[in-house]
């Protein structure tokens, strides 16, 4: 299996997600895509790490999985108490601190 | 090359791309979070195959179970399924097709402008990447990533009960009681 497929596939993993934040107004979906990313970017780990033989990339891949339960559970509170405020989650009316 | 990991690559590179692809454009956020747990399932199937089990469990486990538990939980608890139509910034979202487009163009330009040739992948032997072998590595060689990201979970989950935490008593049940009789600011 040539590398450059697992590459591409990651890829356009990533530009789905860049889609995703940039173009979605629901900011779940937004911390989905992000979740997307981040899962694209494990790819690119995992397939370097079976291609070079190396353990490496895949220990940081369990990092990466550990960062993003982190980011999801701070992130989702963060959802639920603009909710609270705002009663409303979204994100184009989120613009209360422009200049 | 066998052709038979090349088909079940390329069934399974169609199921990642179809779901990414459905995740982007549903309406529903429920439907776009169920497609995400399908790409993060077939995501683990290809670590499987890139023989990396220990990574593919966890990722099954972790984000395909408890994060996206938490994902449907937090939108049926909001219930933010769908958003009204009407849209307060215009021609943002050609600016991001284009951006997204864009991004496309330079990772094929990086494709076509590379000084050596695609290689192909070493064929992975049994036990590479045993359990018992990340394991040792977490413990010996990355102990002290190890133990701060255990001390990252305990702020994050700190953090978190922090910021959902209700600031005042309310008397009634929760937090759609209080979202009801909640002043309205706008």
């Amino acid at each position: 299996m040539p590398l450059m497929y697992y590459l591409g596939l990651s890829a356009f993993m990533f530009t789905i997600g860049i889609l995703g934040v940039l173009l979605r107004r629901n900011p779940l979906v937004v911390f989905m895509a992000l979740e997307l990313m981040f899962n694209a970017a494990n790819l690119a780990f995992v397939a370097f790490a079976a291609f070079h033989k190396v353990l490496d990339g895949e220990i940081f891949v369990f990092f990466v999985i550990t960062t993003a339960a982190a980011e999801v559970a701070i992130g989702l509170a963060l959802i639920i108490a603009i909710f609270r405020t705002k009663h409303s989650v979204d994100i184009d009316q989120m613009s209360e601190l422009k200049g | 090359m066998a052709l038979g990991t090349l088909i079940i690559f390329a069934v399974l590179g169609l199921v990642v791309a179809g779901s990414a692809i459905g995740m982007l454009v549903s309406r529903n956020a429920i439907y776009a979070a169920l497609f995400l747990v399908l790409n993060f399932i077939a995501v683990g199937v290809l670590y499987l195959i890139l023989g990396a089990p220990f990574i593919s469990f966890a990722q099954v486990a972790i984000y395909a179970g408890s994060i996206m538990v938490l994902f449907v939980f937090v939108i049926m608890l909001l219930g933010a399924e769908q958003l009204p139509v009407q849209e307060p910034l215009r021609g943002q979202r050609w600016i991001g097709l284009l951006a997204g487009v864009l991004f496309l163009l330079e990772a094929g330009a990086f494709f076509y402008l590379r000084t050596s040739a695609p290689q192909w992948a070493a064929e992975i032997g049994f036990g590479f990447e045993s359990p018992v072998v990340v394991g040792r590595m977490l413990i010996e060689k990355y102990l002290l990533p190890f133990e701060i990201t255990g001390f990252l979970l305990l702020i994050a989950v700190v953090g978190a009960i922090f910021l959902a935490r209700l600031d005042t008593p309310v008397r009634g049940k929760g937090l759609g009681r209080h979202a009801q009789t909640g002043e309205r600011k706008e």
